[in-house]
């Protein structure tokens, strides 16, 4: 018996994707185990776990491609809450047609990545630090922006009264849910900057490039890779995830809340590191993050169904990042 | 300096044979050091004298034969026990930590205090007695990283003092230091050697063995072939001493002197690359340049040897050419006759050139990345123009590379930190075969690679040339060199010393160019 388990240890925790999915199994087996009444078995449990792992799910792409490239970028969490603000300033309060508000958005995104891009690779500041710098300075921006308070449908006026303007219709539009309730836009947009990433990374030589920058930089660079613009147009993608996570955020919660995404960074860490993703960078990929997303999205519904204490939650969360790690560590041989 | 039979030698060393499994890198070697005395160690790289020096310094605890420190038999079985006997070793990479402070790096393991408290005040005191010693005027709070390498050098000589060091090992300690670094350190030693300590010097430069040695112990393949008052052995001699052996079991005669049938090409090849005057920055902290004043010119088809020894700059000049360096090099390159600025690798790649690293695992390949991958990553630009690329046609790029260089690997999609020193090489040449260079830059082309495949490799060498490529090549064996090049160039201390046309170089006479002997 013992034998037999080692047989399918050793097979199932082979490959990284195999590993992923021995994970994914996990968790459900858990969901099974602590099923809350039987809450584990409804369909609207397993719909509410994909749609809350949305918009992490996005940053989470973002993040995948940053941690490949051998970087970290904390700042996701901060810039989604600096998107949510303006987005909803400018097609709340402002009214400004739909599209006009996503582009400013999806700018502010990639001007803040960049940010961060340009300070890792040209200053050559650490990643950590550039980023953690990135966050703090965007949560900032966030709140002087908003002054400080949640951007809903009340405006005030001059004089210190409010008005009531209504929500514009792309907010429902993004927080509806499509196939008989079953399927939200957000995860429809979640799947779409999914694709479009993997697609990036596996067809394009940009994806390449990040993958031998993450596992040897100085060979990368010996061998003609454009290392400083491929490290900063990565962060530049994960500020444009980021962006779009907190235009559906906004929509998902009907304002813009400054401090939204507060620890989003870590958990989009966490998903693409239980997908398979090294933190050392040069290994890892889209699909194994999509796993974590899954993976993680059960757990917190699995945490929220039992009616875990948001302070239990963290911990564990904690707990099974490092088991997550310790389990993707190769066996040298 | 005479040394007498009757004093004591501060070190004897007897009978040490070392092994590191099967291959045997010391073989009955005695060496030993009299107080007052500069004890000169020369030999080729690989000849055994680093790790003679480890096993004096208590870096192994397995070797055979005995050693007597200050006339007491004693095995070592750490280097700070070999410390404690009195034998310090400043090695070429200087084992100081850049944040820290002079003092902090003197007493560094040693503070002395009482609860674990640093006493600063003793240490800042003792460390400016140590560094007057010396004559160096620095403060004790300075970073070592602040300080210039010369200086910092001095402060691991300090290190040792403060420590009680009987003998000091140097290797290589003049390779960073410009001309009057050098005569401060040459007259601190000479200070020492009054004092009564005994000095082990390491060094390629026959200019300094003049200078400052009092005897010569040179080692070959493991073996002492001979010690002799410095003022006794003549230049001819001392670089007899070191290459005088048959070609290496790595060469075979298939793989033909060029000298002898060069390839047509050779002879009527076009220029592809010149150099006026080309310099490229040391870039350590030290005014020197680590190449300077090089001429040269490398013909289609052509195949140049660059010979130097350690510190000599070769492996620089290839990545300063390569553009690693940026536009910080100086003097003028001209491609195909046009003068040519190459600002970076992209650039390098751009204009044709290649570059095999001399380190394939550190700075050659990916490791974690699939063969396919690496073959690929520094064409990429041709293979996916439009930035989307083509599967199918890299992977029949690989395959056909794969066939070329007879590469033996079970799938394309291992991972190159998988495969054997020779197989990864091959990968590392199929990459930047796979970009169609006119010159290719080889640096130390089949370091750490068996005999089977360094043939194999011989062999797409002499294919590349015929093909037209001009290679311009390095490598530490000398037999290789003098069998794959069609003209020889040597650099000492960054400067050519001599350039050897067909068939004129002789192990001798480059081993002798490359130690910085006036012909």
């Amino acid at each position: 018996m013992a034998n037999f388990l080692r047989l399918i240890s050793t097979k199932a925790l082979a490959g990284p994707a195999s590993r992923a999915v021995v994970a994914l199994l996990l968790m459900l087996i858990v969901g099974v185990i602590f099923h809350a009444d039987g809450a584990f078995y409804r369909i609207g449990t397993h719909r509410d776990a994909l749609r809350q792992a949305s918009v992490p799910g996005i940053l989470a792409c973002g993040m995948t491609l940053v941690i490949i490239s051998g970087g970290i970028d904390l700042a996701v969490g901060s810039m989604l809450a600096l998107s949510a603000v303006v987005f909803a300033m400018t097609a709340v309060w402002w009214s400004w047609p739909p599209a006009a508000a996503i582009a400013v958005c999806l700018a502010i995104g990639l001007l803040c990545g960049s940010a961060s891009g340009l300070l890792s690779a040209r200053l050559r500041i650490q990643p950590f630090v550039a980023t953690l710098a990135m966050m703090v300075f965007a949560r900032g921006l966030a709140k002087t922006v908003s002054h400080g308070a949640k951007v809903a449908t009340a405006v005030q006026n001059p004089d210190g009264t409010y008005r009531y303007v209504s929500l514009p219709p792309v907010f429902r539009w993004i927080d509806s849910r499509l196939a008989g309730d079953n399927l939200s836009a957000v995860t429809l947009i979640f799947l779409a900057c999914f694709a479009v990433c993997w697609v990036l990374l596996a067809r394009h030589r940009w994806g390449r490039y990040l993958y031998a920058i993450g596992g040897n930089e100085e060979a990368a660079r010996l061998s003609g890779v454009p290392v400083a613009w491929t490290k900063t147009t990565a962060y530049a993608m994960s500020g444009l995830m980021a962006a779009i996570a907190g235009i559906c955020q906004a929509a998902q919660e009907q304002q813009g809340d400054p401090e939204a995404g507060a620890g989003y960074e870590l958990t989009a860490i966490a998903m693409a590191v239980i997908g398979g993703t090294a933190l050392s960078g040069g290994r890892g990929g889209l699909g194994l993050t999509l796993l974590g997303v899954v993976t993680i999205g059960y757990l917190e519904k699995i945490l929220s169904i039992n009616a875990v204490p948001e302070a239990s939650r963290l911990m564990l969360t904690g707990v099974i990042i490092v088991a997550a790690v310790l389990t993707q560590r190769r066996r040298n041989t | 300096m005479d040394v007498a039979g009757l004093v004591t030698p501060l070190v004897r060393m007897s009978g040490i044979t070392k092994r590191f499994g099967r291959n045997v890198v010391l073989r009955g070697v005695s060496f030993d050091v009299y107080p007052g005395e500069v004890h000169i160690l020369a030999g080729e790289n690989g000849a055994g004298k680093s790790t003679l020096i480890k096993v004096l310094a208590g870096v192994y605890g397995d070797w055979e034969g005995a050693i007597e420190y200050f006339g007491r038999a004693a095995r070592p079985r750490s280097p700070v026990e070999a410390m404690r006997l009195g034998v310090s070793v400043i090695y070429q990479e200087l084992s100081l930590v850049p944040a820290m402070s002079v003092a902090d790096n003197i007493f560094l393991g040693r503070t002395r205090g009482r609860g674990g408290f640093v006493p600063r005040a003793e240490q800042r005191n003792k460390t400016r007695e140590v560094l007057q010693g010396i004559g160096l005027r620095i403060e004790p709070d300075t970073p070592v990283e602040n300080l210039p390498i010369a200086a910092q050098q001095l402060v691991e000589i300090a290190k040792a003092l403060s420590r009680d060091a009987r003998v000091l090992v140097m290797d290589e300690p003049t390779s960073a230091l410009t001309a009057p670094e050098v005569d401060t350190l040459f007259s601190l030693i000479g200070k020492l050697k009054r004092e009564g300590r005994g000095i082990v010097y390491i060094t390629h430069k026959m200019e300094e063995i003049g200078r400052i040695g009092d005897r010569v112990t040179v080692l070959r393949d493991g073996e002492r072939v001979g010690s002799r008052p410095a003022r006794e052995l003549t230049d001819a001699e001392l670089v007899r001493w070191m290459v005088g052996r048959d070609l290496g079991p790595g060469f075979s005669p298939a793989a033909g002197s060029r000298a002898e049938s060069p390839s047509p090409a050779a002879v009527a090849g076009e220029e592809r690359l010149r150099l006026e005057n080309f310099s490229v920055p040391s870039g350590q902290g030290s005014a020197r340049l680590a190449v300077e004043g090089v001429d040269l010119e490398l013909r289609a088809g052509e195949i140049v040897g660059l010979a130097g020894l350690q510190g000599s700059g070769v492996s620089q000049l290839l990545l300063g050419l390569f553009g690693s360096y940026g536009t910080n090099t100086g003097g003028s390159v001209y491609l195909n006759g046009r003068k040519t600025v190459i600002g970076s690798p992209q650039d390098a790649i751009r204009h044709g050139l290649a570059l095999l690293t001399s380190d394939r695992k550190a700075t050659g390949l990916v490791l974690c990345r699939p063969i396919q991958e690496n073959a690929v990553l520094a064409d990429l630009r041709r293979l996916a123009p439009g930035g989307w690329r083509a599967p199918a046609r890299e992977r029949a790029a690989v395959d056909a590379l794969a066939r070329a260089l007879r590469l033996k690997a079970a799938s394309l999609e291992m991972e190159a930190g998988e495969l054997s020193g020779g197989n990864q090489q091959k990968v590392a040449l199929a990459k930047w075969i796979q970009t169609g260079p006119r010159v290719f830059f080889l640096d130390e082309p089949t370091r750490g690679i068996d005999v089977g495949a360094k043939q194999e490799i011989y062999q797409l060498i002499h294919e590349w040339t015929a093909q037209g490529i001009a290679i311009l090549m390095t490598s530490t064996e000398l037999p290789e060199l003098l069998a794959l090049s069609d003209r020889i160039v040597v650099l000492h201390r960054g400067r050519v010393t001599a350039a050897f046309g067909r068939g004129q170089a002789t192990a001798e006479s480059v081993l002798a160019a490359a130690m910085g002997v006036e012909s």
